[in-house]
């Protein structure tokens, strides 16, 4: 077992799942209730990364973090370092890559909310943050953790963007996955091996925790 | 306190609703079909629609005023609103659902007052339990209590009780009678049910299309229906066209034909002349019917026909026979199993001529 990648994985993994979390949560609220007309527009860049190569998407980041790009020169000049091949620029390339995956479950628990609940909240006197956080949070909760979830597993198990934007550098950039194809190319089957097992019960483990969470009863949801 | 409305709204599927009234403390019903604009009306009170132009006020606090842009937010407004669906919180106690607009006041002094509200609407024993573990009934209530326990300066109410066993409406009703007997805020009470309207409406306001048709109570406005229109959403169930072939003075009456029938029945004599075209209409509940041809009977309208069709609808049974024309009738179960009444089954039916009423047909007059 390569527990220097694993160790690295887990830690970018859980940055980026948690600054979805926070980011996700506003974007979903804001295309599912925005009355605007545009929130398709929005909708689908979010969710580009799902059809898009992953490759191409590692490409496009690498051309902004580099030193053509007005966004990477203005990182050079901040920190004195290009953000591509470094563990700052993996996590940058993670965020978009998982988006989606973050958003959409967040999104669909928000639409399916009965919308005169919140409108009953405001008739009772709340303003728009009670609302959100005395109604529409509870009611979407597992939501909200199948998509954190969903996204730490998407970032876990990436491997185009990761191989574009972060190389392979030990304990900087290598990933499991990156690990695991690299045995491959090494011939190590056994290294190989035990790693890929190790993330076929990760991803299990995980699809467990997400279908497992939705088959709860609403009545034994956590009072807010 | 008064709420006085004053609005216009161009709605999506082509109609405006337009439309005046002062609603004074006590009951005033909403009455009108679906998609007559009631509810758009409750929505642009509460502030959860928008008005094209108008004012909306509340004693002397405005809403809305379409001239001055003003437009109090929802939460502001202080109006209590039942929606259809009741929309109680499902994943909150009822205590909680009851207590969610007192989030200003001490935690004990909300407590007392989910208590009171609690007493009041006889949900005590339920306060522990969330909504999906309490009946229709006993959920209406819970609804009626979270809106009230804010103490709104009025009551908006989306037809909430149309689910329920007429008993236990009439009950729920009363405890809310009860309730603001002293507190006297104008309650606004949507429903296209012509016996709610008549058991629980002190003032009726009739809508069609978006536009007040009548108003005035219940009796006044459904019981002389000025335009035929009016009766075919007042409750009868039965409206015809027909043609009026001889006018008797002497007893007030007069003959119709149903049009495209040889359907002949005698109507309160009314101001329409010979040959006139006319709209008679007959609540389903005035209706009566028999197994076998009726003798002896002072009810001249007697016709033969056949069961189409029986149905329930609550504790009701709802026949409908072809006799000549289709008549709608309403009867108890216990009637419809005396008649041993089944589809296909021949069936009499009785109608007294003052159970007919006759309007002119609009576009003859």
């Amino acid at each position: 077992m390569d527990w220097e990648a694993l160790w690295l994985t887990a830690r970018l993994a859980t940055i980026v799942s948690g600054i979805l979390l926070v980011v996700s949560v506003p974007l979903a609220h804001w295309i599912v209730f925005s009355r605007r007309r545009w929130t398709f527009l929005v909708e689908s860049i979010v969710s580009l990364p799902l059809v898009l190569p992953p490759t191409v998407l590692g490409f496009y980041l690498l051309m902004a973090m580099g030193t053509r790009s007005p966004l990477g020169r203005l990182w050079i000049d901040w920190t004195g370092h290009p953000l591509a091949f470094t563990f700052e620029g993996l996590v940058v390339a993670s965020l978009f890559y998982s988006l989606p995956f973050a958003v959409q479950p967040i999104a669909t628990a928000f639409s399916q909310i009965d919308p005169t609940l919140r409108e009953a909240s405001a008739t009772l006197g709340a303003a728009p943050l009670r609302t959100f956080f005395r109604v529409v949070l509870p009611l979407s909760i597992e939501g909200v953790i199948a998509g954190a979830v969903l996204s730490f597993a998407h970032t876990v198990g990436e491997f185009g963007v990761v191989l574009m934007v972060g190389g392979n550098l030990p304990g900087v950039t290598r990933t499991v996955s990156i690990a695991i194809y690299d045995h491959v190319q090494a011939l190590q089957y056994r290294e190989a091996t035990v790693t890929a097992l190790f993330m076929l019960a990760f991803a299990f483990a995980v699809l467990l925790a997400v279908y497992g969470l939705r088959r709860r009863p609403l009545a034994a949801a956590p009072l807010a | 306190m008064t709420l006085a409305v004053h609005l216009t709204k161009r709605l999506h599927d082509g109609f405006a609703l337009d439309v005046a009234f002062l609603a004074e403390p006590g009951v005033t019903i909403l009455f009108g079909a679906s998609g007559s604009g009631k509810t758009t009306i409750l929505r642009c009170v509460a502030g959860l629609a928008r008005p094209d132009a108008g004012r909306i006020a509340i004693g002397d606090r405005t809403l809305f005023n379409g001239d001055s842009g003003v437009s109090l937010p929802v939460p502001d407004r202080r109006i209590g609103y039942v929606f259809q669906q009741l929309a109680l919180f499902p994943h909150l106690t009822v205590a909680r659902n009851i207590g969610y607009g007192l989030a200003d006041l001490s935690r004990a002094e909300r407590q007392a007052r989910v208590a009171e509200a609690a007493e009041s609407f006889r949900i005590v024993n339920l306060l522990e339990r969330r909504p999906g573990q309490i009946s229709g009934g006993e959920r209406q209530r819970a609804a009626l209590a979270r809106a009230l326990v804010t103490q709104p300066a009025a009551l908006l109410l989306d037809e909430p009780l149309s689910a329920l066993d007429y008993a236990i409406q009439l009950h729920i009703m009363d405890d809310l009678r009860r309730w603001n007997a002293e507190r006297r805020i104008p309650i606004l009470y949507v429903t296209h049910s012509h016996r709610e309207a008549f058991a629980l409406g002190e003032r009726l306001i009739a809508l069609e299309h978006g536009r007040i048709l009548a108003s005035g109570s219940p009796h006044e406005v459904l019981d002389h229906p000025a335009q035929a229109p009016l009766a075919e959403i007042a409750g009868f169930e039965n409206v015809f066209g027909a043609t009026v072939v001889a006018r008797r003075e002497r007893t007030g009456t007069m003959q119709c034909v149903l049009t495209g029938t040889f359907t002949e029945l005698e109507v309160p004599l009314g101001v329409a002349p010979e040959g006139a075209a006319v709209q008679v209409a007959i609540r389903a509940g005035d209706i009566l019917l028999a197994d076998r041809e009726p003798v002896g009977l002072s009810a001249r309208n007697v016709l033969a026909g056949v069961v189409l069709d029986l149905g329930m609808h609550g504790a009701t049974v709802v026949a409908t026979v072809e006799a000549g024309a289709r008549f709608v009738v309403h009867l108890t179960p216990g009637g419809a199993d005396t008649l041993g009444l089944r589809p296909g089954a021949r069936a009499w039916l009785i109608i007294k001529t003052y159970s007919c009423r006759v309007a002119r047909s609009p576009w003859h007059s």
